[in-house]
């Protein structure tokens, strides 16, 4: 009934604690949201002291059987063992007493504290029955940021000032404050630069060391080959193999979780038609973007690349209107005439659309429906009655939406926050595809997206090239732009570093131009 | 399924009220009566219309605390035209109506271009508004006997104008929210207003509107107060404002915004306006009244939310 491959090679594989059994087993673990089964009987043994990756597409339910090992969620049906002995969490909290310990994908630093506070919101050091210990509060923050190479953040700042990059880390040293036997980490370098994501990689290895049983889900093959010692395979909630993640080719991989073998990669669109789409002069806003010009064309797919920092974001958000642009100007297509985006609705009425980095804060309306966040960007109207809904043509046309982007959903009632991430992010991008767009604006459109979603959301992006839309996409992910992109703006500190061809981009000349602006010492 | 979760919900509150009026025909041979059904007709047209101006701000995510106020001073002006200065009823009404848009505009416009929470500028108006009903009156109770009879009149079964005004608005806000492209930007506005605002849509617009619409409601609401009174008091629609957001919050409009619905306000208003009837009949004191009304509208929001936890909980959803 089960498609598990059975492998040889995994009796073979290193258990660095050796002597003892494996840390966590995972049984028959089963777990359905309403109609919509999302475990059907997963078994999984994670070993003692080893990295252990997890990957699988949308719905897999990796991030549901790591929230069910964390406490967070509850199980239907099935047992954990830990260390042997049955394991219930009823509660975050209660997981984390037991020594099991999740750091969740989205983000969950509380902006009004302290960046100390968060870091040790779950103990934070009282005296007099109460009172918070400033002093020891610092240090045993310091002692944290210093684990995950934040040596330079002071506690005391508040969160709030720091980007969704820092945060991350921010939110893994949190982890990494308690002294823990499973770290559960879902997709920790999502929105990392590659020096931080050493860090990281660094720290897991040490805590690998001292026999933490790290479960590490990611979408980044590439990551787990450098790190892992074990990789699994869901696909449908169940396991379909667990392989020594060294000896185990991508190729493999991708065909696993997709159940199928995988088709070769597409080709590149590039902009062979040189039709302007949108200009932009001397673009500053902000105290991120520092007078950015560049020229996005009709059918090309245009990267932006560069640091946490580098001004991707605060830029695409200033083309869309939803920053002030303090000088600069904008043109559209071959207009004579400049457009100031006065607003996002203005820009959204000129032909722009805008997928948001942060998803969940952003993107979502989280309880609402999967219908009702597909539809919002155009409703359908009646013809005789200006500004009243067509709702039947508006049930039509999500629901052919829906299922033309293959987005897992028990209903279109369904609150979108239930849903798996790469299913989010296809209706978050899909909602715009009713509208006429000459211009998408995509920040880190396939952030936290498994690899399946992902092919979808590029298949998706490259269409769009195709019809003659101009498709600008921020990403830290060098691979992304060098698979997706027809051309490559690599940006540092605000302003252009770099323009690149796909015969001309390499990782170290990528870097060289991400890294230009932080070189020179600015004068005047 | 959207209809049907709605359905449930709205099933429970006709439930709620239908238990409250077999409990006190129980108590109260008199209670069961067409008198009984007029005078609880007769109270509800101002509180009614306040609460569907209410329901608007707060699925915007907003709330108004100033709509007992903006209710005085429509119910001022219109004193002030009609008994003061001889001013004809239409133009009077007008007037009234101006007043009470200019209050809401006020709020919506102080909330959106100072990015001031609604509680604390509506607040501010509760207070200020009341002090220019005041001024604008005098601080008198103008008298104006039957100038608004029309309001009162009872052309359909002993129900007033009045309340079926308050029945007709009560539709067409109910079909504004769930079937334009305003009640679905207002719904977005309210869960997410950065994610809204970055799918085009315009927040200012949304806010600035329904506190317009708020204000206009409650300059309503103030009318049908002084049609039912013959006069104009100042102090008039104290604490309707408490009244308004219990009515919607019965009718299970969240304060985090986002979800709410007209109907089920309007029975939220029915369910208090037959509480305070039916305990009037039992002869209860103003403070047993009190409590008792207290009681009840934490135990039926309360109920709902047991019975919405229930029903996920339960659910298996047809996709």
């Amino acid at each position: 009934m089960s498609s598990r491959v059975d492998c040889g090679l995994a009796a073979s594989l290193p258990r660095l604690m050796s002597g003892t059994g494996p840390r966590l087993q995972v049984r028959t673990l089963k777990k359905s949201f309403g109609a919509n089964a999302v475990l059907r009987g997963l078994d999984l043994e994670l070993a003692a002291g080893e990295i252990h990756a997890l990957i699988g597409g949308n719905g897999a339910g990796k991030s549901t059987l790591s929230k069910i090992v964390a406490g967070i969620e509850t199980r239907d049906a099935g047992e954990l063992l830990l260390e042997g002995v049955p394991f219930a969490p009823r509660s975050r909290r209660a997981a984390q007493a037991a020594g099991v310990v999740m750091v969740l994908q989205e983000l969950s630093v509380l902006p009004t504290l302290s960046v100390g506070e968060n870091l040790l919101l779950s103990a934070l050091p009282a005296r007099f029955g109460g009172v918070i210990d400033r002093k020891r509060l610092r240090a045993a923050a310091r002692a944290a940021l210093a684990r995950v190479g934040l040596d330079g953040l002071d506690p005391d700042s508040s969160a709030s000032a720091l980007g969704i990059g820092y945060q991350q880390l921010v939110e893994i040293a949190a982890g990494l404050a308690q002294e823990c036997r499973v770290l559960i980490l879902d997709e920790p370098t999502a929105a990392l630069t590659g020096a931080e994501v050493e860090t990281l990689f660094i720290l897991l290895r040490e805590l690998r060391a001292k026999g933490t049983s790290l479960l590490y889900i990611s979408h980044r093959l590439d990551e787990i080959a450098a790190l892992a010692d074990r990789v699994s395979v869901l696909r449908d909630g169940q396991l379909v193999a667990t392989l020594p993640a060294r000896d185990t080719s991508r190729e493999q991989l991708i065909a696993l979780m997709a159940g199928e073998t995988s088709a070769a990669s597409a080709n590149f669109p590039s902009a062979s038609r040189r039709e302007l789409a949108l200009r932009v002069v001397d673009l500053h806003a902000g105290a991120g973007v520092r007078g950015v010009s560049l020229d996005a064309y009709a059918g090309e797919i245009l990267g932006l690349g560069g640091l946490v920092g580098a001004g991707r974001t605060e830029l695409l958000r200033a083309i869309f209107g939803a920053d002030r642009i303090s000088r600069g100007s904008l043109f559209l297509g071959a207009e004579p005439t400049p457009f100031a985006p006065a607003s996002t609705r203005a820009a959204v009425a000129a032909g722009f659309a805008f997928v948001p980095e942060d998803r969940k804060h952003h993107g979502l309306f989280g309880p609402r429906g999967v219908g009702f966040n597909a539809s919002i960007a155009r409703l359908p109207l009646r013809r005789f009655l200006p500004g009243w809904l067509d709702r039947r043509a508006e049930t039509t046309e999500t629901t052919s939406l829906l299922s033309q982007l293959q987005v897992r959903h028990a209903s279109a009632a369904q609150p979108i926050a239930e849903l798996s991430g790469g299913n989010q992010q296809k209706v978050v991008i899909g909602r715009w595809l009713h509208r006429d767009v000459r211009v998408w604006l995509l920040d880190e459109p396939t952030r936290g997206v498994d690899v399946a979603a992902r092919r979808g959301i590029y298949a998706l992006l490259r269409e769009r090239a195709a019809t003659g839309a101009a498709v600008l996409v921020a990403s830290s992910d060098y691979e992304e732009l060098a698979t997706l992109c027809g051309r490559v703006v690599v940006l540092s500190r605000g302003e252009v570093a770099g323009e690149f061809t796909p015969a001309t981009l390499t990782p170290a000349a990528f870097m060289a131009a991400a890294f230009r602006g932080f070189a020179a010492t600015p004068h005047n | 399924m959207l209809r049907l979760r709605g359905t449930a919900e709205f099933l429970f509150l006709a439930l709620v009220l239908a238990v409250l009026v077999g409990l006190f025909s129980v108590l109260n041979a008199h209670f069961w009566s067409l008198a009984t059904l007029q005078t609880v007709t007769n109270r509800i047209p101002s509180l009614a219309l306040a609460a569907l101006g209410m329901t608007f701000v707060l699925i915007a995510g907003g709330i108004d605390l100033s709509v007992g106020s903006v209710s005085a001073v429509a119910g001022a002006v219109f004193g002030w035209c009609v008994a003061d200065h001889g001013v004809p009823v239409a133009v009077a009404v007008v007037a009234a109506m101006g007043a009470s848009l200019l209050c809401g505009l006020v709020n919506g416009a102080l909330v959106t271009a100072l990015r001031m929470p609604s509680f604390i500028v509506t607040l501010g108006l509760l207070e200020g508004a009341r002090g220019v009903a005041y001024l604008v009156t005098n601080s008198q109770t103008k008298y104006l006997g039957e100038r608004l009879g029309v309001l009162q009149a009872t052309p359909v079964g002993g129900l007033s104008v009045g309340f079926l005004l308050a029945v007709v608005l009560t539709g067409v806000a109910h079909f504004a929210i769930t079937r334009t492209v305003f009640g679905r930007h207002t719904i977005a506005v309210g869960t997410n207003e950065e994610a809204a605002r970055l799918v085009g849509v315009s927040p200012t617009r949304i806010r600035v509107i329904v506190f317009a619409l708020s204000g206009l409601l409650a300059g309503l609401a103030g009318l049908c107060h002084v049609a039912r009174l013959g006069a104009a008091d100042p102090n008039a629609g104290s604490g309707l404002e408490l009244s308004a957001i219990a009515a919607a919050v019965i009718g299970g409009t969240s304060l985090m915004g986002g979800r709410g619905s007209m109907v089920a306000t309007f029975v939220g208003v029915l369910i208090i306006a037959t509480l305070e009837a039916g305990l009037a009949h039992l002869g209860a004191s103003e403070p047993v009244k009190r409590v008792v009304t207290g009681f009840v509208i934490v135990s039926a929001v309360a109920a709902e939310s047991v019975r919405a936890r229930l029903a996920s909980r339960s659910s298996l959803l047809p996709s």
